[in-house]
């Protein structure tokens, strides 16, 4: 392979991304130098076991994530808005395409969510950290490297180009020859190792570190959401991973899971695909509607309504949530009883999440509302989400999906679903948890301008598209002919797209100037909190509780409030603390370095990163570390110095 | 895995085997369940896979004409066996038998290696009749899940490898037995996957497919 090869070349576009990737670098190493920051680096972050700063970078990468997804995004609207433009060419057209379905699913909503997570949950359940604090460190980091190795692909071999569904046979060797879809392959399945991990991690965590009292009928919502998202982890991403590999088999080593040729099947693919596939959307969306629960009974002022319900209407949810994957593909062939079948598994969905749309409103009624940013987000959730649902269960219908299949009917739908449920939920939990990340809330005006230009933008980029698709424009064409008609409203969702993009710079400038000018909480509750993480500190002492609070009910700090008899001094005792490790992202470089030679069939360099790993293996095997335990006075002298 | 710290009162319980009093014990053998269950879901996926692929010979050689009674049987038993020795492990694990424990683990490993050698053989034969992973879908299908099935046979035998220089380093502690049980628990599970290989692949390629 020549160097020309190797790094993509002859794209305008291309040459400034490879410019600002060096200066970024430059100026990030520069700016750790200047400063002296490079130990502070490694040791308080790189290095972390605790679940709160693994859930900040979860965020951050998350949020680089959302703007590298974004760009593609915005891309793409440029291009489309007017016919026969030639701002991007067609395969360019179709790798942006791809790169932006799979980092803003991948590596971007999911680790948002496993972001808030990790910051929030054991925090609400009372513990000191997570049950596996080294695996979580591992966790972040293979999705880290997982998600970088995916991203260097636009400037290093090319990037993937059958979309982030990777259809065969078009996503394999012959139709797209190259690294571009090795990329796709190894930066998921890399990744993919660290989302399973953090599936048994949490669940173990949820099922066996709650605090004292805290039955599991008295969890916080936003927790009993993510214990049933790790189920779905557990048992849908093993699918993921074996999908992944089936292809990965077929691309490098010849075998004909796939191929059209000696028997292969490609409906293989998009069965396993899909069987995975559709469970994952519940993964970034019962998060969010935990996320939801919490904010609006918060703000309302009022205990969730119908908690029971909203618990089994998640179960029901994450149960159908397996039996529905071939509504994906009703036009693929398969006979009217399956796809009957499909079609009415898919409409059942609708009514458990018909039943938590209607807990929200029940838990609005009466309630004594206040309006904050994060009120805002999940107040705009409700009605947007039900636009989602609502087209949702159009496409369910089999017969009529012949109509709306591979249009922009469908780009919408699941734009609405995902946008509004998912995206406006990590925003609303961002300004909700931020206080108790950073010490002090989000700029309140700031977060309204742009939580309203957002939210207006994203109407007017995707309703439109309801209409482009019943026109019939298909999805991922890089272009169409005026006499298709689809101009006006294209320009129209460009308009939109453009609100959107200065709502999300207006967000990250509020954090730029929160961090600036924001008065600094130190009350620990700024919202009059109700559950277990508003009744810590803030910023939260590394073992988060000096004494582990005792749950007498649902709504545990709310009841502390409002009767602190209960809470009598009690002695400190030792705290028993992990110890930070390097191990876990050492691992995962040498996952990169493995995962890199294989995009390359590199095979010297695919075997030193697989000997990289499994000698990191070994050496955690042998380490008996044990953790440290924090002695009384020094959790004196820590708790004292908040007074 | 080797960190406890939430504060639930509920810490060490001496009444129950070694590896189960700690809490850290407790979690990382709970936490060894769940991930069994992520690859029973790893697994149904490659039988599945498969299975639906039966039939997919291309122009290559079926099932039926080159599956043979007697290498299947040899490899089903020498993994029974061990799972069978990995039992009686635990048993001396639990009788605080430290030289018992490491001779049944060291009979296991054993047994797997058997088990090990004559898969290879197996696959070598079947390569040089001209069956290979791209000879035709069926056999891709076959290679992948009997071979996943096989590699992890190969880490679960360079696991036990560390726990045995662990053991013969630091005794019997709450930390050692913990590793052993949960590498016993996933060495059975090997032998339930393979009682399905056994069943789906070789009987039914022998059987349904014959001639």
């Amino acid at each position: 392979m020549k160097w020309d090869e190797f790094f993509v070349t002859g794209d305008p576009f291309i040459y400034a991304a490879d410019a600002s990737i060096v200066f970024t670098s430059i100026g990030i190493v520069f700016v750790l130098t200047y400063y002296k920051k490079w130990k502070w680096l490694w040791s308080e972050w790189l290095t972390t076991v605790d679940h709160k700063k693994i859930g900040i970078m979860y965020i951050i990468a998350a949020v680089l994530m959302l703007f590298r997804g974004g760009v593609d995004a915005l891309l793409m609207r440029a291009q489309i808005t007017a016919p026969g433009s030639e701002i991007l060419k067609s395969q360019h057209y179709n790798e942006i395409f791809t790169t932006h379905g799979t980092i803003m699913i991948i590596f971007m909503a999911m680790p948002f969510l496993i972001g808030l997570i990790n910051f929030a949950v054991p925090l609400q359940i009372g513990a000191r950290d997570v049950a596996y604090p080294y695996l979580n460190a591992v966790s972040f980091w293979t999705f880290f490297f997982g998600a970088m190795l995916f991203n260097i692909s636009f400037v290093i071999g090319g990037s993937p180009s059958a979309g982030w569904t990777s259809y065969v046979p078009l996503a394999g060797e012959e139709l797209s020859p190259g690294p571009g879809q090795n990329y796709y392959l190894l930066g998921l399945q890399i990744a993919g190792i660290g989302t399973l991990l953090t599936g048994i991690n949490f669940l173990v965590t949820i099922l066996k570190m709650r605090a004292p009292g805290m039955s599991i009928i008295r969890m916080p919502m936003f927790t009993w959401s993510t214990l049933i998202t790790m189920i779905l982890i557990i048992f849908a991403f093993p699918v993921l991973t074996v999908a992944l590999a089936l292809m990965t088999f077929d691309r490098l080593f010849g075998s004909h899971f796939l191929t059209l040729a000696d028997g292969g099947l490609p409906m293989l693919w998009l069965n396993l695909f899909w069987i995975w596939g559709h469970p994952e959307v519940y993964i970034v969306i019962l998060p969010a509607f935990g996320i939801f629960s919490e904010i609006i009974s918060t703000f309302a002022r009022k205990t969730l309504f119908g908690y029971k319900a909203m618990v089994w209407s998640m179960v029901s949810i994450a149960g159908l949530s397996f039996i529905v994957w071939v509504h994906h593909f009703f036009t693929m062939g398969a006979n009217a009883v399956v796809n009957s079948f499909f079609s009415i598994t898919t409409m059942a969905i609708a009514i458990p999440t018909g039943v938590k749309i209607f807990n929200w409103l029940f838990t609005l009624y009466k309630g004594r509302i206040k309006i904050t940013s994060a009120m805002l987000w999940s107040l705009a959730f409700i009605p947007n989400f039900t636009i989602g649902g609502v087209t949702g269960v159009m496409l369910a219908m089999a017969a009529a999906d012949y109509q709306y299949h591979n249009t922009y009917f469908l780009v919408s739908h699941f734009h609405y679903v995902l946008i509004s449920g998912t995206v406006f939920a990590c925003f609303a939990g961002l300004y909700f948890w931020y206080p108790k990340m950073f010490g002090h809330r989000l700029n309140e005006r700031i977060g309204k301008w742009s939580f309203w230009l957002f939210m207006i933008g994203f109407n007017v980029c995707f309703f439109p598209m309801y209409f482009l698709g019943l026109d019939g424009m298909p999805r991922r064409i890089y272009t169409y002919e005026w006499a298709d008609g689809w101009f006006d409203l294209n320009v129209v969702a460009t308009i939109g797209a453009i609100g959107m993009a200065i709502g999300f710079v207006l967000l990250i400038y509020n954090i730029y100037w929160s961090f600036r000018y924001a008065e600094r909480e130190t009350t620990g509750d700024p919202w009059d909190g109700r559950t277990l993480e508003w009744s810590t500190h803030t910023p939260v002492p590394f073992y988060n509780f000096a004494i582990i609070p005792e749950v007498s009910g649902l709504d545990a700090y709310s009841r502390m409030k409002r009767d602190p008899a209960q809470e009598k001094k009690k002695e400190y005792k030792p705290i028993h603390m992990p110890n930070y490790s390097g191990k876990p992202i050492f691992m995962s470089v040498a996952f990169f370095i493995s995962g890199f030679g294989l995009v390359f069939e590199w095979w010297w360099m695919a075997i030193l990163g697989l000997i990289g790993v499994l000698a990191m293996l070994l050496l955690r095997s042998f380490d008996y570390d044990d953790g440290y335990y924090v002695p009384v006075d020094e959790v004196e002298r820590i708790e004292k110095s908040y007074e | 895995m080797e960190y406890v710290h939430s504060d639930n009162g509920k810490h060490d319980a001496p009444d129950t085997p070694l590896e189960y009093q700690s809490e850290t014990g407790r979690l990382n053998i709970l936490g060894f369940w769940v991930f069994l269950g992520a690859e029973i879901a790893l697994f149904a996926t490659l039988f599945a896979s498969y299975l639906v692929l039966v039939g997919r010979y291309a122009d290559g050689p079926t099932p039926g004409e080159l599956f043979e009674v007697k290498g299947v049987l040899i490899e089903t038993f020498l993994l029974l066996t061990s799972s069978f020795t990995c039992g009686l492990a635990i048993h001396e694990m639990r009788r605080n038998s430290l030289k018992g424990l490491i001779v049944w683990l060291g009979i296991t490993l054993l047994l797997g290696l058997g088990f090990l050698g004559f898969e290879i053989y197996e696959f070598v034969h079947y390569i040089h009749e001209g069956a290979s992973l791209t000879t035709s879908a069926y056999w891709s299908g076959f290679f992948v899940l009997v071979g996943t099935h096989g590699a992890h046979v190969t880490m679960g035998i360079a696991w036990m490898i560390l726990i045995i220089i662990q053991l013969v380093q630091r005794g019997l502690t709450k930390q050692t037995t913990r590793k052993v049980f949960v590498a016993s628990l996933y060495w059975h599970f090997l032998d339930v996957v393979w009682i399905f290989i056994f069943t789906a692949v070789y009987l039914y390629g022998m059987v349904m497919h014959h001639g």
